[in-house]
């Protein structure tokens, strides 16, 4: 921060039209497309990861062709589906139809604002930022919505309302889930949350709040339309849902909205449960120091990683629910547990339980 | 009792879950068993009944003697043959079409002809590049005899000893 706060003063000497709004102004889009380059990057491996880490999982080698061991699968990919026609429906509202994907996509980029990848590195400290990000990954579901409306098609308008059905079950369990988190941290700034855990790897909210993790996980398994939850889509039963309708580009944003999500609530989890930046050595002895020189950074990604890679692992092992069946896993059994372990929470609060509270 | 507190334990832990993602972690290090076909290849029966040739003599004189008995005995009329009086009084073909999308395979051709002019090879992996191209005549048949000569002989000599 010092680096840029100097970096600034420069400017500020050097060009004379140069004032404290348009620093501003610099610095954010500085700072998002620092954030949004890698993002698009990761996403697109992440797409390369999965195809591969499946493939491996069941016994295929998943892609080779493209480059050394297929390195340049996801390039090849995205070349492909920008060089394609982008169809429209005859009947559909084009307007409303190329909406939908932005209405995806800006959502999930957007979220990212709030995100702390180490101490004092992220895009802006909002003071809410937990319900900055409960409010914005709601919106992100219009997107599909208003693609399944916008196609004028039975197969996307079906993903849609089931789209929005799992939503309104879900987002409540994610919520009441993310709320035992800022009731122990007594603050729903994610940078004030990740620094109440600070400590050793008990210190984490993981172990308070197991049920929770847990929870929240498959909530958000469910939230990013991911297998086994993958009704949206549901390939058997609706062809392809929203997308049915989507190709090129388009269909590409959508994709790259879906995979951001998924990355994104990676980190959320970190962020919430697994001690955003903080190493998993602190206060042990002698790794401490061993592992002293690795950035906070570092730590998140490789956490983050592992949760991506259990993404893809879950998918690759278990077949898809019924839809009623995640009606009743969200409305009967999530909705009651997190419920209940509020008051758990809100218990271990009052008791002062070491070393969360 | 016992029984049913372990149960609630496992479902509340997860366990089928658990039981279900340990296999799938297993696999991940497994060892692969896709074969990268165009560099390797499964193994192929000498039965195995893919694209024709007509074979030559070692002196080079053509087997076929257009007794078209694979014309009679193609069950999907494949093949269509015209033939002619030759100077030296021997009787030749002057066209050996095959219709590849209509022959079925099934080796008919190959067990009529009594001088072992018409075979299936190994070859499975041809492409047509227009749809008049299914149709392959006398030329390139020879020219698949040629060229494949080592392999079909072979084929077929791993062949004989299951012929009575």
């Amino acid at each position: 921060m010092e680096l840029w706060q100097s970096f600034v003063n420069w400017l500020d000497l050097a060009i004379p039209w140069f004032d404290g709004a348009v620093a501003n102004m610099l610095i954010i889009l500085i700072k998002s497309i620092a954030l949004v380059m890698p993002l698009m990057l990761a996403v697109a491996y992440f797409t390369y990861a999965e195809r591969k880490i499946i493939g491996y999982m069941q016994l295929r080698v998943g892609p080779n062709r493209v480059g050394p061991r297929g390195w340049l699968q996801p390039i090849a990919d995205a070349l492909k589906l920008m060089t394609k026609e982008i169809i429209f429906p005859s009947k559909s509202n084009i307007y409303l139809f190329l909406l939908a994907p932005v209405l995806a996509i800006a959502p999930a980029i957007a979220v990212w604002a709030v995100i702390p990848f180490d101490k004092g590195i992220y895009v802006t400290n909002l003071d809410v930022s937990l319900l900055y990000v409960l409010a914005i990954g709601s919106i992100g579901v219009y997107g599909i919505i208003l693609a399944g409306w916008a196609s004028n098609s039975k197969y996307p308008l079906l993903g849609a309302l089931r789209s929005a059905s799992l939503l309104v079950s879900y987002e409540i369990v994610i919520g009441f889930a993310l709320v035992t988190v800022a009731m122990i941290a007594g603050s729903v700034n994610l940078n004030t949350i990740v620094e109440a855990q600070r400590g050793s790897i008990i210190h984490w909210y993981w172990i308070p709040l197991l049920p929770m993790v847990i929870i929240f996980f498959i909530s958000a398994l469910v939230e990013t339309n991911r297998a086994p939850f993958d009704v949206v889509e549901g390939e058997s039963e609706i062809v392809g849902g929203t997308h049915v309708e989507y190709s090129g580009m388009t269909f590409a944003v959508f994709f790259l909205a879906e995979y951001a999500n998924m990355i994104f609530m990676s980190v959320l989890t970190v962020i919430m449960f697994f001690g955003g930046w903080h190493s998993p050595f602190e206060n042990i002895l002698y790794l401490e120091q061993l592992f002293s020189w690795v950035p906070g950074i570092i730590w998140l990604l490789i956490k983050t990683t592992f949760f991506m890679f259990l993404y893809l692992w879950i998918r690759a092992t278990f077949p898809r629910f019924r839809y009623d069946q995640i009606m009743r896993l969200s409305w009967k059994v999530f909705l009651p547990i997190t419920i209940v372990w509020i008051f758990v929470v809100a218990l271990m609060t009052q008791l002062k339980l070491a070393p969360w509270f | 009792m016992i029984k049913k507190i372990k149960k609630i334990v496992k479902d509340f832990s997860l366990g089928e879950l658990r039981g279900g993602l340990k296999i799938t972690a297993k696999e991940l290090v497994n060892k692969k068993v896709t074969i990268q076909f165009p560099e390797e290849r499964t193994p192929i029966s000498p039965r195995f009944r893919g694209l024709h040739a007509l074979m030559l003599y070692p002196n080079g004189e053509e087997r076929c003697i257009a007794c078209k008995l694979c014309e009679a005995v193609c069950p999907a009329n494949a093949i269509t043959i015209e033939s002619e009086l030759r100077s030296d009084n021997t009787r030749r073909t002057t066209r050996y079409d095959i219709d590849l999308f209509k022959c079925i395979f099934c080796g008919f051709c190959e067990e009529a002809c009594p001088v072992d002019a018409i075979v299936e090879t190994q070859i499975f992996d041809y492409v047509f590049e227009s749809r008049k191209g299914s149709v392959i005549n006398k030329e390139n048949l020879i020219e698949v005899g040629k060229k494949h000569k080592d392999s079909i002989i072979k084929a077929k000599s791993e062949d004989l000893k299951y012929i009575i």
